[in-house]
């Protein structure tokens, strides 16, 4: 599996070209706004109220259409200006956007957001990119100022892709230390493909009517194999088997033979063999 | 396309301020303002009330040229309907698309370019 966290930092990575590719990009779409509304679902934000949400690495707005479809107002950052500029504007998507890099903490009030989602994003910051970006440092100012930025209860959803367990366990980890409670929701564990890792953090937990601390559950990770998700997989691997047999060129036909031979006579080429019954015939098989 | 709403809830993150000194960011040779309608939502726009700081909505909408709301945040029965729209409008649909935010205290100067404020610090700015 290609990881673009190795190729380049994410600024350079989606440059204008991959930009354009990643937003127009139909199964990258569904991929996306699959994992937005999961995320959406585990938020669990109250139902029929307005909310004022935090997008984490907005890109171009695929989640945030549909953060404007649920009627939610957003904010949205990310660190990749061709995503913002280039697709995001010409989207005209609701929400406000900031360039910003994650690992530098963010400058919001406390208390300002009802929730935050994050499709595909922090394994980024596991990334140490220029000499001075230290991982753990940047998790914890990341974590720490997200925390800050959340209304007491408030949830945030990050889905991401793990590299390996050290770094779910050093995510997590700074996480917790910084004032979250919750852990990782993990969606069908049993797909090689379909699975999908979502942190599910809480920012405190809303206190209950008497007083007391209401104990929050961490949401079920779905199970089964996401069968959906991965739906074309199969086919798209037997067209291309298919076309790999049919790049092949075939043998030219009789006729193409002879309007070539037809085309050399009026150019004049010398020594055109002459037409006769066995021209384009297979030769007989012989040793 | 900074909204109101979004400026009254950012202060600077540069290293070395701290919440209130660094709030809120001022306006500074903005060229360009648009007004763009949004949905209206009272009962959003109730929920976010608590949550502003008032004197810093007023001031900064007065900076940019709209001086129809209150200088103290109404309460009670004076949160009426016609109240709400102006708010609304104030908050959502006043977008600034060019110019620039600065801290007050550090004077660290975020340029807002086709309405997307650059929140990047260099490296010795950072906190830590």
């Amino acid at each position: 599996m290609s990881r673009p966290e190795h190729i380049a930092p994410p600024e350079i990575y989606y440059g204008d070209a991959e930009a354009r590719k990643y937003t127009e990009n139909s199964r990258i779409q569904s991929i996306q706004s699959a994992m937005t509304l999961r995320a959406l679902e585990l938020l669990a934000l109250p139902p029929d109220e307005p909310a004022f949400l935090l997008d984490i690495g907005c890109g171009s707005g695929l989640s945030g259409e549909i953060l404007d479809e649920e009627g939610y107002n957003w904010v949205g950052v990310d660190i990749a200006p061709s995503m913002l500029a280039e697709v995001a504007l010409e989207r005209e998507v609701e929400g406000d956007l900031f360039l910003q890099d994650i690992g530098q903490g963010f400058g919001f009030r406390p208390g300002t957001f009802d929730g935050a989602i994050s499709i595909s994003v922090i394994q980024w910051l596991c990334n140490a990119d220029v000499s001075f970006h230290s991982p753990p440092k940047r998790l914890q100012q990341f974590f720490s100022t997200l925390y800050a930025s959340l209304v007491r209860g408030a949830r945030a959803v990050l889905q991401f892709y793990p590299q390996s367990d050290d770094q779910v366990t050093m995510i997590t980890s700074i996480a917790m230390r910084c004032g979250f409670e919750g852990g990782l929701v993990v969606d069908y564990p049993n797909s090689t493909k379909a699975k999908k890792y979502f942190l599910c953090l809480f920012a405190g937990s809303p206190v209950a009517a008497e007083g007391k601390k209401a104990k929050v559950e961490l949401p079920m990770g779905l199970q089964g194999e996401g069968e959906k998700a991965i739906a074309y997989e199969r086919r798209r691997g037997l067209e291309k088997r298919g076309r790999r047999k049919t790049d092949k060129k075939g043998v030219h036909d009789k006729e193409w033979i002879l309007r070539k031979k037809e085309l050399y006579r009026q150019r004049g080429k010398a020594e055109v063999p002459r037409d006769s019954k066995y021209t384009g015939r297979r030769r007989k098989f012989a040793f | 396309m900074v909204k109101l709403i979004t400026h009254n809830l950012l202060c600077c993150h540069a290293r070395g301020c701290n919440y209130p000194d660094n709030f809120p960011l001022t306006f500074k040779d903005v060229t360009q303002l648009e007004v763009r309608e949004a949905d209206y939502n009272a009962e959003f726009l109730q929920k976010m009330m608590p949550r502003l700081e008032w004197k810093a909505l007023v001031d900064t909408a007065k900076e940019l040229g709209d001086t129809s709301l209150p200088a103290e945040m109404p309460e009670g029965d004076a949160v009426d309907e016609e109240f709400l729209r102006r708010l609304h409008h104030v908050l959502l649909e006043v977008h600034v698309e060019e110019g620039a935010m600065y801290c007050p205290k550090c004077e660290h100067k975020y340029p807002i370019l086709q309405g997307i404020p650059n929140m990047l610090l260099a490296e010795h700015e950072i906190s830590r």
